[in-house]
């Protein structure tokens, strides 16, 4: 195999699975700060309870996507070395930002959050979260603004074969970075609503610590509630923004190969990228895919067949990575609307309570799949339309990278059934 | 001054911050199964580097992330070259991490020992490939005019390059023992005492013998023939020792802790400016080498990095200093009683 394909493989991996543990971070730090500053105002034991069982869980969370982010980092030297130096003059402010206005806040205060329970006032410690919370957020803003840029490269003039930074501000600011870092919070704040309202209706169906649950559920269900309609309503505008910047990538999560007016979305298509066409097309709703892309029923949508091969995505990957983004997007305003609709009486709910409880790993797979949607349908492009992904990687060789890549599969495998137990194990045991 | 030269004192102080600060939790963790005599001692010990060590580690990520920006070249063939020793080093610190954050979740003896055991060896090799790693870049490896590395895994592995990861974890572990001497009491606090007067004589001769072989296997003493005034940080080593040593004696822990940060300040100091202004130099040609003319960023980017810098790294100093000192007390039963302690 050759090494770019493996160094491929292990971007896939680690930043997969560095994504497992950075979502919950991002969300579940906002619902503690809550939990925490409603202790603080109302001096009621259950916020304080609250703050500490979920704190727990979060902080097992946490260390997993600490030490994975790490590999995030290194990953581009190590393995995307002419990537690395394309981009550098680009992302150099951008990682500069991130390190220190970000990472140094998110990492001291939380470790005076978690040792400082006697060292500090309660109004303090619980301003420790809001800043590891604001912290996080602010890292994922500045991430994503690298992502964006790779994702539709502006602000920059090419020198010498590599990009040169024109205008600090466009790259920043720019649309698609915008709509792309409010999907991927939102994307977690529903996420963490529903790892909350699992581990909670476990214990509303047992029928213990109900009041504690009871609260953490409700807390959490208005959180999902809210955002799993965000979620799609702000996707939508990042599809249209999709359908200007990257054609190909739109024409690829559809499937759509023949360019048209009134182009239909179809609820299920299964491509034949070989001969360019789909092999089976189920309920095709005419006109829609030109409106979400264009706002307009008559919109002329560009087909697969308007790229040369050798410019397209793997239709197969992105179309279905998409498909079930929003499948899951909207079961989840379902589910949330039905919990909404229950909220007084969740207890007398045991049906809805067994779905939640099941329900858990379906906002990490449509993180998963988001991202999957994003990064291979950028492809065959590292930076769109600039750098090729096949030319980006570093000189290294296929034995050292396979076994890295080993490792990670061994190291990460054993440490994220490790958390699995710790959490499970903490989760079901309840609060002390 | 140029830009470019700037930008090579930025990089250099970031490593040294990372050095002094992760280095004693790297040294910690290498002393940790032989000085914790009881779960409870080890304990302490964890409890003494938890509410710290994550945000020294950010230090790493930060010298990283300005290596990627203000010298891109640097950062793509230093990391492709030293791909496999860097793999090493990373699996070591994500290792070192979870098994901080894990170890005290279960109350299991067996389980307890993986997680020292994995401190122990995650913390050494961390500490001891970091030492490989900075030997062989003061060294120079075999670069190509086409910045390729032209040697293997084993070649790194010379009596330089460890004489320098041996001299990486003494550094270490003589400030994991200064910072254990501020935090523990009783027992513990004696043995931490007795055994950094007897590392102190072990790492005192290391550095001896590290600075004859630097005279033997590199060329960093040129920069030092041609502006002598760099002899000012050997000496903040020299002096650092000293004062340690003073220090531990009349048991002034805090004052040893610094003393111990100055001798790593001055070691890696020492090495950095015998670098300049190279930061991965070539050992087949001088002119493969990279230097910090061409392999910098462009001057408009390493100004708004300047700027960035300027002002969040002097916050970051704050705050992270306000948290040392909230945690400069001795680790107290009451505090490792708490859900969330190691």
């Amino acid at each position: 195999m050759d090494f770019l394909f493996l160094s491929r493989l292990q971007f896939a991996v680690a930043t997969m699975f560095h994504f497992i543990f950075v979502p919950l971070t991002l969300g579940l730090s906002f619902l503690i700060a809550i939990m925490e500053t409603r202790y603080v105002m109302t001096r009621d034991e259950i916020y304080l309870k609250m703050t500490r069982f979920w704190g727990k869980m979060f902080l097992i969370n946490f260390a997993l996507g600490v030490v994975t982010g790490l590999t995030l980092e290194f990953q581009f030297g190590t393995n995307w070395g002419e990537f690395s130096m394309f981009v550098g003059n680009i992302f150099g402010p951008i990682l500069a930002f991130e390190t220190t206005s970000a990472f140094f806040l998110e990492s001291v205060f939380l470790g005076i959050w978690i040792f400082g329970w006697n060292k500090v006032s309660k109004g303090f410690h619980a301003a420790c979260m809001w800043v590891v919370f604001a912290a996080s957020t602010m890292s994922a803003y500045w991430i994503i603004v690298a992502n964006a840029w790779m994702q539709h490269p502006v602000g920059y003039v090419m020198e010498n074969g590599k990009a040169v930074l024109h205008d600090l501000s466009a790259v920043l600011f720019q649309e698609f970075a915008i709509l792309q870092v409010m999907h991927v919070l939102s994307g977690a704040y529903v996420l963490s609503a529903f790892f909350v309202m699992s581990i909670s209706a476990w214990h509303l169906l047992k029928k213990q610590h109900v009041e504690f649950f009871t609260r953490s559920f409700s807390m959490a269900l208005v959180l999902g509630f809210v955002f799993s309609i965000f979620t799609v309503v702000e996707g939508d505008f990042h599809g249209a923004d999709v359908a200007e910047k990257q054609p190909v990538k739109l024409a690829a999560m559809e499937s759509f190969w023949e360019t048209s007016t009134h182009a239909p979305v179809y609820l299920f298509a299964l491509p034949d990228e070989e001969n360019e066409r789909n092999i089976i097309e189920i309920g095709a709703i005419p006109g829609l895919l030109s409106f979400l892309a264009f706002k307009d029923v008559n919109a002329e949508v560009k087909g697969l067949k308007e790229f040369p091969r050798q410019d397209r995505p793997n239709v197969l990957i992105t179309s279905f990575a998409f498909k079930g983004m929003v499948g899951l997007g909207t079961l989840f305003i379902f589910l949330t609307g039905w919990g909404m609709i229950r909220r007084k009486k969740l207890s007398e709910s045991p049906l809805f309570l067994k779905i939640m409880l099941w329900s858990m790993p379906l906002p990490y797979i449509a993180n998963e799949l988001g991202w999957i949607l994003t990064e291979v349908g950028r492809q065959p492009w590292v930076v769109y339309g600039l750098l090729r992904t096949s030319d980006a990687g570093s000189a290294v060789s296929s034995p050292q990278v396979l076994a890295s890549l080993a490792g990670f599969v061994l190291v990460y495998g054993l440490l994220g059934a490790i958390a699995f137990y710790l959490m499970a194990k903490h989760a079901l045991k309840g609060p002390a | 001054m140029t830009i470019q030269a700037v930008w090579f004192y930025i990089w250099g102080f970031l490593w040294v911050m990372y050095f002094m600060t992760d280095g004693f939790v790297l040294g910690i963790g290498v002393l940790y199964p032989f000085i914790g005599k009881s779960d409870k001692e080890r304990r302490v010990i964890l409890n003494s580097i938890g509410p710290v060590w994550d945000g020294n580690e950010v230090w790493l990520i930060t010298a990283g992330a300005i290596t990627f920006g203000a010298f891109p070249v640097v950062y793509a063939v230093m990391f492709t070259s030293l791909y496999t020793p860097l793999m090493l080093i990373l699996f070591s610190l994500i290792i070192r991490g979870v098994s901080f954050e894990f170890r005290s979740k279960v109350e299991f003896k067996s389980w307890r020992k993986v997680w020292d055991g994995s401190i122990f060896f995650s913390s050494f090799f961390a500490a001891f490939l970091l030492g490989v790693a900075f030997a062989n870049i003061f060294q120079g490896v075999m670069l190509d005019d086409d910045y390729l590395y032209r040697g293997t895994f084993m070649d790194l592995v010379n009596p330089y390059g460890v004489a320098g990861g041996i001299l990486f974890v003494l550094l270490f572990v003589q400030h994991g023992l200064s910072w254990l001497c501020i935090k523990t009491e009783g027992w513990l606090l004696v043995r931490c005492e007795r055994l950094a007067a007897k590392i102190w004589f072990v790492l005192t001769a290391c550095i001896v013998i590290f600075l004859g072989l630097t005279w033997a296997f590199t060329d960093l003493y040129n920069n030092y023939v041609q502006m002598p005034v760099l002899v000012i940080f050997p000496a903040m080593c020299v002096c650092g020792l000293v004062f340690n040593f003073v220090s531990l004696k009349s048991k002034r822990a805090f004052r040893a802790w610094g003393a111990s940060a100055l001798v790593i300040a001055g070691a890696a100091c020492f090495g950095l400016a015998g670098l300049f202004p190279r930061l991965f130099p070539s050992s087949i040609n001088e002119s493969f080498s990279l230097t910090v003319y061409n392999s910098a960023s462009e001057p408009k980017s390493l100004g708004i990095m300047l700027i960035v810098i300027s002002i969040f790294v002097p916050l970051v100093l704050i705050y992270q200093g306000y948290a040392y000192r909230l945690f400069s007390s001795k680790v107290t039963e009451k505090e490792i009683d708490t859900e969330e302690a190691y």
